[in-house]
Formats: C-alpha cells, structure tokens, sequence
C-alpha cells in the first residue's frame, strides 16, 4: 500500500512538470481539410483530368456551342436546296462499231440533305436536311440535363430511404429493403416499353416524354443507392461519435443528415459520377429504340437510330451518325474516369 | 429483495443512485422473436453517488464496466432496476424527455479517434452541443467555446482545424471540452486515458481534477488501471463478471479489501521499487464467459478460499460498515 502511495505522489509530481510539453502543431503548419486532400490527390491522377476535360468539354459543347454557332437551329431544314445528278451508260455494238450512249438526269431538290461536311454544315447535314454538328450538341443537353436530373432524383431519394432503413433498423428497415428487392425484380426495358405505348396514346408532346421516362427510371434505380447508403450507415452508425451524439442528445434528423450523410458522401459521389454514365447509355438506348425523344427533336439515340433504317446512310454517309456515337463514348468514358478518380482520391488509406 | 428498495424513497442528496440495474443482451432468439439464451453483462449493481464525488469503477476486461455505464447513460435501457438521477426515476424515460436530462449527464470514451466526428471542424464538433441545447446565446457561442477550449488546453487557433490533425491527447482534450460544452454534472468517463501513453495520462486525469474542482463535477471514471483509479477517485466499486463484488470508500477498499478479488487485483499493482516484494495472488484460470456464468458466487472457479457454500449460494452483497459493501461467504 505505501507504495501505491509513492506512485500516487509520482504520477502527481509528473503532472505539473509535463503539463505543457505535449507541444502542439506549430501554427504555420496546417494539415489540409479533408475536402482539399482529396481535390489535391484527385488532379494528381492524369486519368481523371482527361475525365473531367472530356465532360467539361462537352457540357461546353451542349451548353455553349449552340449560342456560339447559331447559323443552324435544331430543327432548321438547310433550305438552300441542290442539284442532284443521275445518270446511266449503254454501250451498243452495231457492226464493229461501239456506240455509248450517256445520259444524265439533273434533278433540283429544296432539301439540302446528306450534304458532305463543308464550310456550311461542319459535319454535313441529315437525311432531313438538319445540320448535324447542331443536333449534336442540342442532342447533349437533352443526355446531360436528363441524366443530371435522373441521378439527382436516384441520389436523393437513395439517401432518404437508406439513410431510413440504415439508422432505424428493424421493421422500417425490412420494409424498406424489400420494397427494393421487388424493384430490383421488375425487367426495366418491357415495363418502359409499355410505358412509352400509354405515353404515345395519351399525346403528350414529344420533347417533354424523355422527363416522364426518367422519373420511371429513377424509380427502378434508387434501390442501388439506398442499399449503399444503408449499408455505410450500418457500419457508421456503431462508431464511437455517433454513441457520443446520441449522448449529446441529438435529434434522429441531425444525427442522420449532420453526422451519417456527411461521412457517406465519399462512396455516394463515386456513385453518383458512376451513374451518370449509366443514365447517359440508359437515354441513348431509350432514343435509340424511339422510346425517349422524339423526332424532330435531337437526341444521341435518335440520330444512331437513323442507320436502323437506311443501310445507305451506314455504309455511305459516316458523318450523319458516327459523331453522335462518339459524343456518347466520350460521355460515359468521361464520367467514368471522373468516377474512378474520386474513389482513389476518396480512398483514406491511400498516401497523401 | 428488488421488490422492497424500488419502494424506498430517493435520496435527495444523492446524483446519482443506481438499483439493482440489471442489463442482458440477448444471444440466441427463436423465430418468433422470444430470447431463449442471454448475456447477462451488468447484474444488480447498485451504488449511491453524491455531488462532486468520483467513483471509480475497476475490473478486468469485459466485466461490464462500459456496459455499466452506458447503461447509466441509458444509452442502452436497462432490462431491469432503477436509474435515479438528480431525485427523478429516469429509467423509463421517453427519448425526447431524455433529451432534456441528456445535456447534465455527458460520457468520454476510451478511443479519442473513433469518438471524434471526421469530417467536422474542432469549432463545429464543440459549438454543435452548444447551439442544440441553447447552453449560451447564439451570437456568443463562438466565445463561449473559444474559453472552454482555452480551459482545456486546446489553442484557440485549432478552432478551424479537423480532428485527423491532432495527437491522441489533444483529441482527448477535446472529447473532454465537448463533453463539458453542456454544462453537465455528471461526467462518465469510459477508460478515458487508458488509450494514451504515460505521460500525456497524466496531463488528462489532471485536466479532468482541474475541472471537477472548477466546475463541481461528479464522475463515474471507469478504468482497469488502479493506480490511476487511485489517484483520482473518492469511492470505488470493483467488478467480477458483471457484478458489483466490493465497493466502498478510496480508503476501505485500499487499505482493508474485503473480497479475495480486490485483494488478487491490488496485488497485481506493479510496484515502482525493486527492493519491495510483491506478495502476488495469482487467480487461476481465466474468466468465465458472461454468457455461462458459475452458478453460486460467480468467481468461485478462481477463488483460492473458495468454499463447498460458494459453489451453491451466490452470496449477499452486504454493508460492512461505513458504507463498505462487499459479496462473499468468507465474510458472513
């Protein structure tokens, strides 16, 4: 027992003499924010630099682009018309003698359509007679704004009901989880299929259709998200902070939306970027099987599903649908790129 | 015996006054839902606590000395007993009327990494309480952190800083400022420098004397490092397998032990002087799991003067006087 008091007085006599030797960070020295170390180690990855110039570069294109050559308008028909040649050869053999006979037919059209790429139309015109280079980018705003909204809509609703599901627990989060595996269930394609005929036969407008078709896709795709997010939140919400906030007295709402949400968003912005990719392909496809946008409207899809009809235009006019493919392989590689980057920046056990 | 205490009337001086608390986790469940096997991790401990008063909780690892005082918290209900805190029965509070209570019972945890939200600012960790429970006016919140950390030792330049920057005892500091940014009574604090080296121990247990003394602080310090619970402590309870085996005041328990496990566990203090020797009383075995615990007195499996009685009878925790209560048949 004496001893015991010795080291009492010991561990009191080494409290006055270390109280202030545990220096601290100098002043100068200042770790960064953990917002700025993952900027800092996402520009350190070449990859995800060309991602974000490809998807920079083309919402420049979309947004931008149309204001800047406007000399065609989406759904201008370049009325300048052409003149158009025809023409046959017959060769006769009367007596020894070879005869050629040539004929030509010149035939005047208004439409200036299937132009080659020229000072006029950069990229020749369609099969209507619209600049194609135009539609292009008309055809990109439609993909971005509709994919942004998409995965926006998917986000925030997959946060809700994850976040629900994940904190609460128990029945809420039985519920919630098995109305996900019924959606996962559903065959997205045919019940869009279906979806499109009752759009068709109710007459809505052709541009506004895309809209009602990613709500519907939304709907089938929040599941994803929301088993991410309850997934995090499982493992999160056993962590020592959060006991330490349930201590402070906090509110369920802040605990979820101040002190979970914050520490999901790391996995959820790989998600996000990831899916806009996705959404991207979903809308081409969509436009391609002339379930999204509508003619006349542009859309990527639609100007691809041009070659579905006339094997003349794949083989012999490249410039009508090849550049619409390429906007959309630059498009999901781009957010692609940008996705993988900010997982290895996100990563905490990877180096500074 | 549950039956005659629920009745008794509360203490009015007392903090803090545990009965009987009694918490079980359940391992094993049916289909429908009904616990057929459970954990039995704090059974019947009761102490009395008053203003400005520490009690010490020892025991070895997995006694359920966490489990104890999360349960106090009521951050875990209790399965059974009583929590009165301040003269109110809060055992069976509702979340929101807990809320209220929560801001003058606080905790500081073991780990100052995981306790420590990652992704907030020091200055946002601590004016977050702050603001929630309206402790000072909105537009004097900033200056009211700025002293507290000033008070705790944190420089008031870390304000903007993250946790990740920081060395385990400056996190402590912190997770210490936080805790007392509501102004609470009773601090528990779950091994909070057991995490730390020597010498930045030191620095903590005097931080949180300086602020009992300043404050009128009562705490709970949980810890299996008796030195330490020596120095900072006026009672201590001792715990063995989920149960309260001794308790009693600093000096009862350190200079007359009563059970043969305070007296094992004190004989395990290292000692800083070579020449003295240790009369070491080395337990056999090891503990039992909590989720089959012996029948009869729970340490009997490792008692050296266990008896045929204690293999039987658990036995009756008692008052031996001044307030020193211990549980053994060696005793009666």
């Amino acid at each position: 027992m004496e001893e015991n008091k010795n080291k009492t007085e010991e561990l009191e006599e080494t409290n006055l003499s270390v109280e202030d030797t545990e220096e601290p960070l100098d002043k100068t020295v200042r770790l960064m924010s953990p917002t700025r170390m993952v900027v800092r180690r996402f520009f350190r990855s070449k990859l995800s630099i060309v991602g974000l110039i490809m998807v920079v570069g083309l919402f420049l294109f979309s947004f931008l682009g149309p204001v800047v050559y406007n000399q065609w308008g989406e759904i201008e028909v370049d009325k300048s018309g052409k003149y158009e040649l025809s023409g046959s050869t017959v060769t006769y053999t009367v007596n020894g003698n070879e005869y050629t006979i040539r004929q030509t037919t010149e035939k005047s059209i208004d439409d200036n359509s299937l132009a080659p790429p020229s000072a006029d139309h950069i990229l020749g015109t369609d099969k209507q007679g619209y600049d194609v280079f135009v539609r292009l980018m008309y055809g990109g705003r439609i993909s971005l704004i509709v994919s942004f909204i998409a995965v926006f809509l998917i986000t925030i609703l997959g946060v809700v009901m994850g976040g629900l599901a994940g904190y609460f627990g128990g029945v809420i989060d039985t519920v919630i989880m098995r109305i996900c595996d019924v959606l996962m269930c559903l065959p997205g394609i045919p019940i869009l299929l279906i979806i499109s005929t009752i759009l068709d036969s109710s007459g809505i407008p052709g541009q506004y259709r895309i809209y009602l078709l990613m709500i519907y896709l939304t709907f089938i795709s929040w599941p994803g998200t929301a088993r991410l997010v309850r997934g995090q939140i499982l493992s999160l919400r056993e962590q020592e902070y959060m006991v330490a906030a349930e201590a402070m007295g906090y509110s369920a709402s802040r605990k979820i939306f101040k002190h979970l949400v914050p520490n999901v968003m790391p996995q959820l912005i790989v998600q996000m970027s990831l899916s806009l990719g996705s959404m991207i392909l979903y809308e081409a496809t969509l436009s391609y099987l002339n379930l999204g946008v509508k003619a006349p409207y542009a859309a990527w899809g639609t100007m691809i599903n041009i070659i579905s009809q006339d094997t003349d235009i794949l083989e012999n006019y490249l410039n009508v649908w090849v550049p619409a493919g390429v906007c959309i392989v630059i498009a999901v590689l781009g957010f692609n790129f940008i996705g993988d980057g900010l997982r290895d920046a996100l990563d905490p056990k990877a180096r500074r | 015996m549950a039956d005659e205490r629920i009745n008794e009337a509360f203490d009015p001086d007392a903090i803090l006054e545990v009965r009987n608390i009694r918490k079980c986790f359940p391992i094993k469940k049916t289909f429908t839902g009904k616990v057929t096997q459970e954990l039995v991790a704090v059974d019947n401990v009761s102490f009395k606590l008053y203003p400005g008063e520490t009690l010490g909780i020892v025991g070895e690892s997995g006694c359920g000395k966490t489990t104890l005082g999360r349960t106090i918290l009521k951050l875990h209900p209790a399965t059974s007993g009583q929590i009165i805190f301040e003269g109110q029965d809060i055992t069976n509070l509702k979340s929101s009327e807990m809320r209220e209570i929560r801001k003058k019972m606080q905790i500081i945890f073991q780990d100052p990494y995981s306790s420590l939200p990652p992704r907030l600012t020091v200055g946002g960790i601590l004016s977050e309480p702050v603001k929630v429970h309206k402790i000072v006016p909105d537009n004097l919140t900033k200056q009211y952190v700025l002293d507290l950390m000033e008070k705790c030792g944190l420089r008031d330049y870390y304000y903007e800083r993250y946790p990740h920057e920081f060395s385990g005892g400056q996190r402590q500091r912190i997770c210490i400022a936080r805790a007392l940014s509501v102004k609470p009574k009773l601090v528990i604090c779950d091994e909070p420098v057991s995490a730390l080296d020597v010498s930045i121990q030191a620095q903590i247990i005097n931080l949180l004397k300086q602020m009992q003394k300043d404050l009128n602080l009562t705490y709970v310090f949980i810890s299996h490092d008796l030195s330490v619970v020596k120095f900072i402590s006026d009672k201590i309870g001792v715990m063995y397998l989920g149960s309260m085996v001794e308790f009693g005041s600093k000096t009862d328990i350190f200079d007359n032990p009563l059970h043969p496990y305070t007296k094992a566990l004190f004989s395990a203090i290292p000692q800083p002087d070579p020449d003295v020797k240790m009369e070491r009383i080395v337990l056999k075995g090891d503990i039992p799991s909590p989720a089959n615990p012996p029948k009869g007195c729970r340490f009997h499996t490792r008692c050296p003067h266990a008896m045929d009685i204690c293999k039987e009878v658990p036995p009756e925790y008692k008052d031996y006087g001044n307030g020193h209560c211990a549980a053994c048949h060696l005793l009666d």
